[in-house]
């Protein structure tokens, strides 16, 4: 449970990169299931020949960003439609994350991560000694407080980032893209770059999570991106239904929270003896599928209820507003 | 201070569905000029606004703005000086996005944006002045979503995002034929109000033959791409709806062949 929290937080910047892409522009972006491997490889390319391992996070970060710009070069520039590009750089990545890697699994035991870093220097400091004070009435100690404290720090400092940007001029103009393109254009912004912008931010963001969990499970794996985007839609969606989404600001939250929620539920439900760990994937597509399917079966439902009730009304006799109406002749 | 030269558009050319849209228009507006653009349905009145905001380019022909030929500008940087209202009151707003945030984006249109914030305190209190001209308490709303207003609050709102930065020219497209009798007009005399107060340089299109003879100092009768009619000045005021049907026949011996048109006389 505590690493599922760790974890969430982790995934937490990939789905803010979804929530950027998918709820901000209107576009759903698979190029994440490929550039969530991009940021992974990078970093573990550079980490094992001996890269700083917070630079070779902030490469994979850029190229990550150099990924969603191509997706988005495909869709303004090439008039590819939106779901197409992102499926083309989604295949291309899978080869080229291959050439980065030089083989379909680097391994990152052995070596220097951000994760052992920031455990190392936060064991000198004491700091979980403090922790487990907090929590000694609950019983309970984790193996470290590290990966948590500093995994949230990242997740804020990415929401309390996106929030300030989508707040800008830049940012608002951004936002109006996804909700009324040809709207934008009248008011002179250049849509095409703001898409081109957005998308190489989201897949920074996604990349970023990637190099990050491929420090965390302490490998990059080729295959470690498929049904990521389904993931990032999962805690976007989750997220959004459990905590709300009237502004921007409390929308992201909900995106942090529901990617911790995801990894909860996915948690508990490979506790059931009969689901295995390959099930996962199924899990995560019921999940999403459920997350869309209920509200507007709900909604359906009470939208009939609405109406039998009106034409019982009306067999009473009972005059209904907007019931009667006079067609004058024009 | 608007000039459009010769401009032809044909479309689908070469197919069995060629349909000329615009026959060489020549139209010439002087600033402050405010002209109505009336018409039969198909007589290419908006795709000569959309030739002229550049969401759609000539086949052959200029559009000058200010001075400046700005044929090959691309709708976007050529918004920086137009301003456009469509007919449809979701056209011209973003609906997830609040009024004070709508604002803030058609504040920039003349502008560079940079990562400023959107809304300050100042440009808030500002919007709320700006607003309360239209007196429709959206002043007190600046928070509230614009998909929550109803399509003539909306428009108002439209209205309002495309004058308030003072564009070089002004294009209205039949932005009151989607809003029932009273809120229509209320937004023409809005436009009234904003054309007079800024001094815009104003082309209208209106299917409404009595609205474009109120409004606006000329006005213009297209048909079959086409400008078969112009009035202005003294001739324009003398004009009647009865008048304005007789010259269609008279040029083109037919009936105007718009149905709605004659309606709303």
């Amino acid at each position: 449970m505590f690493s599922s929290v760790e974890a969430g937080l982790i995934y937490a910047v990939m789905a803010l990169g979804v929530y950027l892409s998918f709820r901000i522009l209107d576009f759903p972006d698979l190029t994440v299931d490929g550039s969530f491997v991009t940021g992974a490889s990078v970093a573990a390319v550079l980490i094992v020949n001996g890269a700083n391992p917070f630079a070779a996070s902030a490469a994979a970060l850029l190229a990550g960003f150099a990924a969603g710009v191509l997706t988005g070069l495909l869709h303004t520039k090439g008039k590819i439609n939106p779901l197409l590009s992102g499926i083309l750089m989604m295949i291309a990545l899978y080869s080229i994350n291959l050439r980065i890697m030089g083989k379909s699994n680097v391994p990152l035991l052995q070596q220097e991560t951000v994760i052992t870093n920031i455990t190392a220097v936060w064991r000198q400091a004491g700091l979980d000694a403090a922790f487990n004070q907090l929590v000694s009435f609950t019983g309970f100690a984790p193996r470290t407080w590290a990966v948590l404290v500093s995994m949230a720090i990242v997740a804020l400092m990415v929401k309390g980032l996106l929030d300030w940007l989508l707040k800008t001029e830049v940012g608002i103009a951004l936002r109006a893209t996804g909700d009324n393109k040809p709207m934008v254009a009248s008011f002179s912004a250049n849509t095409d770059w703001l898409i081109v912008f957005g998308l190489g931010l989201s897949n920074a963001l996604v990349a970023l999570s990637g190099a990050l969990v491929a420090q965390y499970g302490g490998f990059s794996d080729v295959g470690m991106g498929i049904g990521m985007i389904v993931i990032g839609l999962a805690s976007v969606i989750i997220g959004e239904a459990l905590f709300g989404a009237r502004s921007v600001a409390r929308a992201t939250w909900a995106v942090i929270g529901g990617a911790i929620v995801y990894r909860l539920i996915l948690a508990l439900a490979l506790r059931v003896e009969f689901l295995e760990t390959g099930d996962v994937k199924l899990i995560t597509a019921l999940i999403v599928m459920m997350a869309l399917v209920v509200p507007n079966t709900l909604a359906a439902q009470k939208e009939r209820q609405r109406k039998k009730r009106r034409v019982r009304q009306l067999e009473r006799g009972e005059t209904v507003a907007g019931a009667e109406t006079n067609y004058k002749s024009v | 201070m608007l000039e459009l030269k010769r401009i032809t558009k044909v479309f689908n050319e070469g197919t069995a569905d060629e349909k000329i849209a615009l026959r060489g228009i020549d139209l010439t507006l002087a600033p402050g000029d405010f002209v109505t653009v009336i018409g039969s349905n198909g007589a290419g009145k908006s795709t000569l606004m959309n030739i002229i905001s550049g969401r759609l380019s000539p086949d052959t022909g200029e559009v000058w703005i200010n001075g400046r030929d700005v044929t090959a500008l691309k709708e976007h940087a050529r918004a920086r000086y137009i301003g456009r209202v469509f007919q449809d009151p979701m056209a011209g707003t973003a609906p997830h996005m609040t009024i004070e945030e709508n604002l803030a984006l058609a504040y920039n249109r003349t502008k560079r944006r940079t990562l400023s914030l959107g809304v300050t305190k100042q440009k808030r209190e500002w919007f709320r002045e700006t607003l309360r001209t239209l007196h429709l308490g959206l002043e007190d709303r600046l928070a509230a979503k614009v998909g929550l207003l109803s399509g003539g609050e909306r428009q108002a709102l439209s209205l309002l995002m495309a004058t308030f930065t003072k564009p070089d020219v002004l294009l209205l497209d039949e932005h009151t034929a989607a809003l029932d009798p009273a809120r229509a007009e209320l937004v023409t005399e809005l436009t009234k109000q904003m054309v007079e107060q800024h001094r815009l340089t104003t082309l209208m299109v209106t299917h409404n033959m009595e609205q474009a003879i109120r409004l606006g100092n000329r006005l213009i009768m297209m048909d079959g791409g086409q400008i078969i009619f112009a009035a202005e000045g003294k001739e324009k005021e003398e004009l009647t709806v009865e008048r304005l049907l007789e010259a269609f026949q008279r040029i083109r011996g037919s009936q105007f062949a718009s149905d709605r048109a004659v309606l709303s006389s």
